[in-house]
């Protein structure tokens, strides 16, 4: 019998392209339906973001609608509204200073050398500091800015930084309350928490910002965007709370008993052998909740905050500019897409990170 | 004294009545001081004001509603509108996410590339700013007088308009229900014992079941046409108006497709979670049994990736009907938005608050109660190893 070799196919680029495109008539229809929806939607973006824009603020808002693409120069034209708010024109390096310090802040608790509890709460407590000296003022020859003239980004970037400051040692209180062994203390907890998590987050931040006032003595009322801070942090702490806890469930029992049996306190046990495994843990998901909670802070444009989105309102809103709801939209948007992305993308990379450790 | 506090038990009852007496107190001191503030504005407490009228109307009703209903008929359509826009939306969520979902597991890079570019896009804005956006743009578009047409339907700034056949309210709801049990009629003859036929060989009573069921829609739509009036109610300009067939406020259609769009990529996710789930031996031990492409897909892959996805689809599925409160930014009168108008105009601040408290721990723990007996349905039975 004679043995018929036959040579593999070359393995070009050719073939490659169709051995992972045109495998199947099938794949071939749902590579061209997804390659010409692609091309299609790049070009149109394209076309509208960049060919056919007007970047150039010098000609106004009619040099925009003689154009057929986006109009950008309302952004350059009113940046500073989107931005600052209504804060005062000559202080508003101030503002601009403080959103800084915040990212600075946020990109310094993402490097592993800070992940102490002293530290982190160092970084954070000092960032919150500085941030409130800024915007504030009335101090180191800094002019006084009140409360009700913040807006935009600053105002967005506060109420997300004190959420998490409030939000975050409440959490872990909760989450200790919750797995206590007294029966009473836990099952009260466990109320608070699943009813807090069962209700919308407007609902909430409506509650402390008008409902409130009538159940508080005069004196105990304080600002509103302070009362709407602690609303948003007890929200954030109620689904904080069930994470840590899930953290801790996650350590193994044995090393609790360890440490009774080595007859350490309780608080020696909780700051010393369960909260840092459990945070280990709970990782992933608390930078998935802080995400979260970076996006529902444009909630509180409903109860009447200046905040990005409500100064995004006002930049358009007013004569000349009334057209160009979609740019200044798309810009807000852009400003949190830049954000949450890559805080979810380090979050991916810190689990893919930690899932190596454990292999 | 100082002996029977180092009592462990004593300590542990003491502690807990502390707890729970100190939290009982902080609410019951807020209790009497909001009372105190309401009655000093003339307020009385107590849920008499439900039966008292409005005085104020509403935006989005799917019931009659005037000025003159009383508080207790304008909460329920509250819960109604919200109920409403939820299954809305999330019925579109779910579609959106299915695509999406799918798009991502697929064996073709493109489709994946595609899949994953919207969950990324759409995933980090933030609910509320698309609401924003969609609002202002149907709002945005032309009047009445140069509306967009086609298909019958008109697309103006005041909203959607679609024709609507001329059908009275009891023929419709007959035909629609007629409609419904043509899809849900084949599906339950395909897997009942009570037909002798075999499994797999059903195809031809289906198909008269679904036959007998639209023939039945039409019928009921043909007895039921309002008498002198064409076919279809179409709309159409009349001066400055618009008048006859069905409109979509703008605050609804916006809430709807921002809820679909966003809540999709999410849904994405859990359906591309949930079909990661599936065992490649299972895909592999089909396909080599000589399933067809389809068949592995509805027999194998989705039943055992819908196992996987179907609790955590339940938390999405609560969150996107919470989320249907965003409706008081664009003036949708959701359950939320008819609270917090109470509250402006009858100043009942704390039963309204409990109302509106109530109410959405009943649609949620009903939507996880449903799901919790979905889920045990399905679940798999008995205690073998499956691979």
């Amino acid at each position: 019998m004679e043995m018929v070799v036959v040579a593999p196919p070359a393995s070009g680029k050719l073939e490659d392209l169709k051995r992972r495109f045109f495998a199947t008539p099938l794949q071939a229809v749902v590579s061209l339906l997804s390659l010409s929806v692609i091309v299609f939607l790049v070009w149109k973006l394209l076309n509208w973001a960049v060919f056919s824009a007007v970047f150039d603020a010098s000609g106004g808002a009619d040099a925009c609608h003689a154009a057929s693409g986006a109009c950008w120069s309302v952004i350059a034209a009113r940046w500073r509204i989107i931005f600052f708010g209504l804060y005062p024109y000559e202080e508003q390096w101030r503002s601009a200073l403080a959103c800084v310090t915040v990212v600075a802040m946020t990109v310094l608790s993402c490097i592993p050398a800070f992940w102490t509890g002293r530290r982190i709460a160092l970084v954070w407590g000092l960032g919150a500091a500085v941030f409130y000296v800024l915007m504030k003022g009335g101090l180191l020859g800094l002019s006084f800015v009140g409360e009700e003239m913040w807006g935009g980004l600053a105002l967005t970037l506060f109420i997300f930084v004190t959420t998490c400051l409030i939000g975050f040692p409440l959490a872990i209180c909760l989450a200790l309350l919750r797995r206590s062994e007294l029966p009473w203390i836990s099952r009260t907890t466990g109320l608070i928490i699943d009813g807090v998590r069962s209700l919308p987050l407007i609902s909430i931040l409506f509650t402390f910002a008008i409902v409130l006032p009538f159940a508080l003595p005069q004196w105990l009322q304080g600002d509103k965007l302070y009362r709407v801070i602690l609303g948003s942090a007890l929200f954030f702490s109620a689904y904080q709370a069930e994470i840590v806890r899930g953290g801790m469930q996650g350590v193994p029992r044995g090393q609790e008993e360890a440490a009774m049996a080595l007859g350490l306190s309780y608080w020696h046990r909780i700051s010393r052998i369960l909260l840092p495994q459990a945070m280990r843990n709970a990782l992933p998901a608390t930078i998935n909740q802080f995400v979260i909670s970076f996006k529902e802070t444009s909630l509180v444009v409903i109860v009447g905050f200046f905040e990005i989105l409500a100064s995004g309102n006002a930049a358009y809103g007013t004569g000349e500019w009334r057209f160009a709801y979609v740019e200044v939209y798309a810009f807000i948007a852009l400003i949190y897409f830049v954000f949450v992305f890559s805080l979810s993308r380090y979050g991916a990379f810190l689990e893919r990170r930690m899932s190596v450790g454990e292999r | 004294m100082f002996k029977l506090l180092r009592n462990q038990k004593v300590r542990n009852a003491l502690l807990q009545a502390l707890y729970v007496g100190a939290l009982g107190a902080l609410v019951l001191a807020g209790t009497l001081i909001a009372r105190q503030n309401l009655a000093a504005q003339g307020i009385t407490s107590g849920f008499d004001f439900l039966f008292k009228s409005t005085g104020w109307d509403l935006g989005f009703s799917l019931l009659p509603a005037s000025a003159n209903d009383p508080y207790w008929w304008y909460f329920v359509i509250g819960i109604l509108n919200t109920l409403f826009l939820g299954s809305f939306g999330l019925a579109l969520a779910t579609l959106v996410g299915m695509i999406v979902g799918l798009a991502q597991t697929s064996a073709n890079d493109l489709a994946k590339l595609l899949g994953r570019t919207y969950v990324d896009v759409f995933r980090n804005i933030p609910l509320i700013l698309q609401v924003f956006f969609w609002y202002a743009l149907i709002t945005h578009l032309p009047t009445p007088r140069n509306a967009h047409e086609g298909w019958g339907m008109l697309l103006t700034s005041r909203g959607l308009y679609l024709p609507v056949p001329n059908v009275g309210g009891l023929a419709m709801l007959a035909a629609s229900l007629a409609a419904v049990a043509a899809i849900v009629l084949p599906i339950w003859l395909g897997r009942t014992s009570l037909l002798s036929r075999p499994l797999g060989q059903r195809t031809s009573v289906q198909l008269a079941a679904v036959a007998a069921a639209l023939v039945c829609a039409v019928l009921f739509l043909f007895v039921g046409r309002l008498p002198d009036t064409p076919l279809l109610d179409l709309p159409s300009l009349q001066g400055l108006n618009l008048r006859g067939g069905l409109r979509i406020p703008p605050e609804f259609s916006a809430l709807v497709v921002a809820i679909a769009i966003y809540g999709g990529s999410y849904i994405g996710e859990i359906v591309r979670g949930g079909f990661k789930a599936v065992g490649k031996g299972q895909v592999e031990a089909a396909s080599s049994l000589g399933l067809t492409l389809w068949q592995v897909f509805t027999l194998v892959r989705l039943p055992l990736a819908l196992r996987a996805m179907l609790p955590i689809l339940a938390n999405q599925y609560v969150w996107l009907m919470k989320a249907t409160t965003m409706g008081i930014a664009v003036g949708f009168t959701d359950f939320f938005m008819i609270t917090a108008l109470t509250i402006n105009h009858s100043g009942q601040t704390l039963e309204a608050i409990g109302i509106l408290m109530a109410g959405f721990l009943i649609i949620n723990l009903s939507l996880a109660a449903l799901f919790n007996r979905i889920n045990k349905a399905i679940a798999l039975k008995g205690n073998q190893l499956r691979g």
